[in-house]
């Protein structure tokens, strides 16, 4: 237990008669890149919010590092599908927006790096509505990783992105994360994405919901979804999802 | 290039057009009808000329804009904390609300005796009328934007661990911004409405007594139209000023797509 990052203990959650989130228990480890897969509207994003300190569970606990988690914190960032990038912030500004003490020149410093890292070098001074929807995650995703948080929570971080855009973060992503090692926990109901992505993929039921099965991705970076391996993955997973 | 000549020609000549017939249709009805009041353009513009070289003019525009800039500056500054604290404040959203949506509908000119009981014949008369008037719909804006601030910014800024300082400079005041814009521009065309009427109760100045004024001295009409195409024209030129606003890089989101 105290090798854990995350330790999910019992959560339950209901709106008001309706139970979403029904006794979940899960660990994850630090430096683990877990992926939870599960239908639409099962109470995947509520159970992220909880475990991201956004929501409060009825029942159950959630303890980062040992220590429970009462709300939000810096050191676990979200990042959802709809984006949270600050439109009257230009690109710069908003990857200083969260950092704290430091010079503003140690700042400005940290921010071009993070920039140049996700591909944006020559963006500092955009702001947002002038960047495409792919280069706007860029953004975000660089928000985050400036802070170096310990946990990153992805909920179906890519979705509102087109096909290929996609295709494209999933690389981009496992590049940076190579680069940087962080705890991720990440929503999705792309399966082949979290084949892609992730150590370990929790699918979960219809609501309310509960872990229905666990899945060790073994498989070495970079992945190719083609191989047999990920093909029986991707067979055996859609198959507890029902299809 | 080409098509942007085009579109500016098309911005332009068209409403000029329409301005010049409507004024040409003026001066023949006029000329035809023989009727001895009611001027034609040729003597407006003769009239407001006059009144243009012997500078009185822009004295009445003066006073005018003064009492616009003082009245609808002082409701500004009570509109715009006061919408903020009720759009984050619950308590004091559900507290106040009530009382400024029944103070909100009432017209400022019915404003008008109580300004005279409380301030007489004085600047200040004219001034608290603006006051009135601009006051709420700023506030309402402003409160509006406020509770309607996107949560998931919010959130971001809960994610970040910002303090309340970076929290309010940050997110709260650059996200009500636009809001506070379409706060001022509706603000500031009711201020304009509002002094023409106040200064025709009384004063000795501005654009309202210039059209009292000039009826009751002898029915001069031809001024009484100057000054109703002229308050039109700065009506017009103080909204322009305020949508100037609206091209600030940081509001540009709102207004983009």
């Amino acid at each position: 237990m105290s090798d854990s990052k995350i330790a999910v203990d019992g959560v339950s959650k209901n709106f008001g008669a309706l139970p979403v989130v029904n006794n979940v228990t899960f660990d994850v480890r630090d430096g683990e890149f877990v992926a939870i897969v599960g239908p639409s509207g099962c109470g995947k994003s509520t159970l992220l919010n909880i475990i991201a300190g956004f929501e409060r569970p009825d029942k159950g606990s959630i303890r980062i590092d040992g220590v429970e988690r009462i709300g939000p914190s810096r050191n676990g960032i979200m990042i959802s599908q709809h984006g949270s990038v600050f439109p009257w912030l230009t690109v710069q500004e908003n990857l200083m927006f969260g950092l704290s003490g430091a010079s503003t020149r140690d700042k400005t410093a940290l921010a071009h790096r993070y920039i140049a890292m996700v591909g944006l070098a020559g963006f500092e001074n955009a702001y947002p509505h002038e960047l495409s929807g792919g280069m706007l995650k860029r953004v975000e995703l660089a928000r985050a990783f400036v802070v170096k948080p310990h946990i990153l929570y992805m909920d179906e971080p890519f979705s509102a992105l087109d096909a290929l855009m996609s295709l494209k973060m999933q690389t981009e992503l496992r590049r940076i994360l190579e680069e940087e090692r962080h705890t991720v926990l990440l929503i999705t109901h792309d399966v082949e994405e979290a084949i892609y992505l992730a150590d370990r993929i929790l699918v979960l039921s219809a609501r309310p919901t509960t872990i229905q099965t666990t899945f060790h991705v073994d498989l070495p970076h970079p992945r190719k979804l083609s191989s047999p391996e990920a093909q029986t993955l991707r067979e055996a997973i859609l198959k507890e999802l029902g299809l | 290039m080409v098509e942007e000549t085009d579109s500016k020609f098309m911005k332009i000549v068209p409403p000029v057009i329409v301005i010049a017939l409507l004024v040409a249709a003026w001066w023949v009805v006029v000329a035809q009808s023989g009727n001895p009041i009611f001027p034609t353009p040729g003597q407006v513009a003769t009239g407001a000329w006059a009144l243009v070289e012997d500078g009185t003019l822009w004295e009445h525009i003066g006073s005018s804009l003064f009492r616009v800039g003082l009245g609808f500056g002082l409701a500004f500054l009570v509109a715009v904390p006061l919408g903020i604290w009720m759009g984050w404040v619950s308590g004091a959203f559900y507290t106040l609300n009530p009382l400024f949506q029944m103070l909100r509908p009432i017209s400022p000119i019915a404003w008008i005796p109580v300004a005279i009981l409380w301030f007489g014949v004085t600047d200040t008369a004219p001034i608290f009328l603006i006051f009135i008037s601009s006051v709420f719909p700023m506030m309402v804006q402003t409160t509006m934007g406020v509770r309607t601030i996107d949560r998931r910014y919010l959130r971001a800024a809960a994610n970040f661990g910002v303090s309340n300082s970076v929290l309010f400079r940050k997110v709260v005041i650059p996200a009500v911004l636009p809001e506070i814009i379409i706060g001022m521009r509706i603000g500031i065309g009711v201020a304009w409405l509002v002094v023409v009427a106040a200064e025709m109760i009384a004063l000795r100045s501005g654009l309202g007594y210039l059209i009292m004024d000039s009826r009751n001295a002898g029915n001069r009409y031809d001024l009484v139209i100057a000054s109703m195409i002229i308050i039109g024209l700065i009506g017009l030129m103080l909204d322009g000023a305020t949508r100037q606003l609206e091209r600030l890089k940081t509001v540009k989101w709102r207004y983009v797509r």
